[in-house]
């Protein structure tokens, strides 16, 4: 069957929309004049602005911390948990325990984290968003390097144990080199994510000690400041830099 | 997997405990990372649902349906029936906009595909805050699309469109429609065309291969996709705030102000839990369309 004509109506209309808005932050935040609305000529003052902007430059400091540490976690602890699931184990039931963190809503987690940090008394800080996102980033990696494995032959990790390689060294020499591209791939989502988070930081940092995103949250709900369009265009650019990365690591391509 | 199964079968007891250290190291850690900062604190939720809250915040001991019978006072009630019924809104508009979307990208050439893939997930790696914030931008009273409103000559004066119910399922809808299209596509793009062509060949109109076809397969993906906006929709609490100007409170305000603002945690877990049984709910009646799906399309290619 042929595509519905009228079907290309909405495809259009749906890509006006996700980029339209997208497209007016890009432009705005070249714009000299401190109106948000109106365009008075390029400038880069507002890229200039955003890195003298202390509270900002603070923000990204921390986001940085949180995004490097849970990402180092979460790749570690994610790669092992899906190599675990996939030559270990034939249970559906950790396989979606495993995979679950990622589909739950995050408000839902938040609380959660803050009652426990609450019940155990924990101080807040950088040290608990990191904990945190971990939890959350782990879920992804463990199902990018899962659908990873599923294209790996296990004989080779078996071959390498007949031929006298112990556990460890097996999976330094022979399983990890084959993953890389997948664990690769799955860190860079895990930093990406952290990098962007806003709910569960926001229950789970200490006032003094926001991440990027609770910074820009601030900002935003006070008034519109055309400093926003300036750090929002090069966060596009990390993102974007980050989604070329994975594509050619995992090249999802295949899988699609 | 084979091997792996005969290997365990012609090992000895040695072997055995060996794999069982094997498995336990590798899934030792992720599982008690996971078990601390996951289950515990859903364990939790739950639990502080059934409990009193403390005088200066915290939980008491203390077991109650309190917390339950709370969420029945009106002011409650109409929270979550605003909650549920923007969601849906979104969710329908999500739907109208995506399938045609969807079904367009998994009939491109297969190089578009791709591309086009990309492009719809590209907005969803961007920070939510500034995808949000670039609505503020548009929606203003001096806003893009007042001053092209007023440019054109259609109106005069311009509409007030930030701070309103429309602009907050518009931003909800620009957040979440990525999540529709995605299981959409995967749904949509496993149909065999040839099932299609097949209807058609044998005189059945467009609308009849459409309603008959095309449609019960990709149930599972509508459903899945329904999932992704329709729960976040509901939980999401800084759409409300930024582009909703605070007036339109969701459930996910609600449970934001009892854990933030009132600590009253008790009953914040009781809201959440609402939230978790729509969850399931929906999750279930999408397993069930799922299996029904999978029968069928068996049985259409047998």
């Amino acid at each position: 069957m042929r595509t519905p004509r009228w079907f290309r109506l909405p495809f259009w209309l749906t890509f006006a929309f996700l980029y339209v808005p997208i497209v007016v932050v890009v432009i705005m935040s070249f714009n000299a004049s401190s109106s948000l609305f109106v365009w008075r000529g390029f400038s880069l003052e507002w890229y200039v602005e955003v890195f003298r902007d202390g509270a900002l430059m603070e923000g990204l400091g921390n986001t940085l911390v949180v995004a490097s540490g849970s990402t180092a976690l979460a790749t570690v602890l994610g790669t092992l948990l899906a190599v675990g699931i996939s030559r270990y184990t034939r249970s559906g039931l950790i396989r979606a325990f495993a995979i679950a963190p990622a589909l739950l809503p995050d408000l839902l987690l938040a609380i959660g984290l803050l009652s426990l940090f609450g019940l155990v008394q924990m101080t807040l800080g950088l040290h608990s968003v990191l904990i945190a996102h971990a939890v959350f980033s782990m879920a992804f990696v463990t199902a990018i390097v899962l659908a990873r494995l599923s294209h790996v032959d296990p004989s080779l990790e078996e071959a390498s144990r007949d031929l006298g390689a112990g556990p460890v060294r097996t999976l330094l020499r022979v399983t990890i080199p084959q993953l890389a591209p997948g664990i690769i791939a799955g860190a860079l989502l895990a930093f990406t994510l952290s990098l962007d988070e806003f709910v569960i930081a926001f229950f789970t940092a200490a006032p003094n000690t926001p991440t990027l995103p609770m910074v820009i949250y601030s900002m935003v709900r006070f008034g519109v400041t055309p400093e926003v369009n300036a750090l929002a265009t090069m966060l596009l650019g990390v993102s974007l830099l980050a989604i070329i990365a994975t594509q050619r690591l995992t090249r999802i391509t295949e899988s699609l | 997997m084979s091997a792996v199964a005969t290997r365990s079968t012609r090992g000895g007891a040695s072997e055995r405990s060996s794999r069982r250290w094997a498995a336990a190291a590798f899934l030792g850690p992720g599982a008690l990372y996971l078990s601390i900062f996951f289950v515990l604190p859903l364990g939790l939720i739950v639990s502080y649902a059934f409990l009193t809250r403390g005088r200066f915040g915290g939980v008491v001991p203390e077991v109650t349906l309190e917390n339950f019978a709370r969420l029945f006072e009106p002011v409650y009630l109409q929270v979550i029936g605003t909650s549920i019924g923007t969601a849906a809104i979104t969710t329908t508009l999500a739907l109208l906009l995506g399938f045609p979307t969807a079904y367009v990208i998994s009939r491109l050439p297969r190089r578009w595909r791709v591309t086009a893939l990309i492009l719809v997930l590209l907005p969803f790696w961007t920070n939510f805050l500034i995808r949000t914030y670039a609505w503020i931008i548009l929606l203003n009273d001096a806003g893009w699309i007042n001053g092209a409103l007023q440019g054109l000559g259609i109106v005069d004066d311009p509409i007030r469109m930030l701070y309103t119910q429309p602009a907050v399922i518009t931003g909800l809808l620009y957040i979440y429609l990525p999540l529709m299209i995605l299981p959409l596509y995967s749904a949509i793009e496993r149909i065999d065309p040839a099932l299609e062509e097949a209807a058609t060949n044998l005189g059945a109109s467009r609308w009849r291969v459409f309603r008959t076809i095309t449609i019960p397969l990709a149930l599972p993906g509508m459903l899945i996709g329904s999932v992704f906006v329709f729960v976040p929709s509901m939980a999401n609490f800084v759409i409300p705030e930024l582009i909703g100007g605070g007036k339109s409170l969701l459930l996910g305000n609600l449970i934001r102000d009892q854990f933030l603002k009132a600590r009253d945690w008790p009953f914040g877990a009781a809201l959440a839990l609402v939230l978790t049984a729509i969850l399931v709910i929906l999750l279930v009646l999408q397993a069930r369309a799922a299996a029904r799906a999978e029968g069928g399309g068996a049985r259409a290619h047998s």
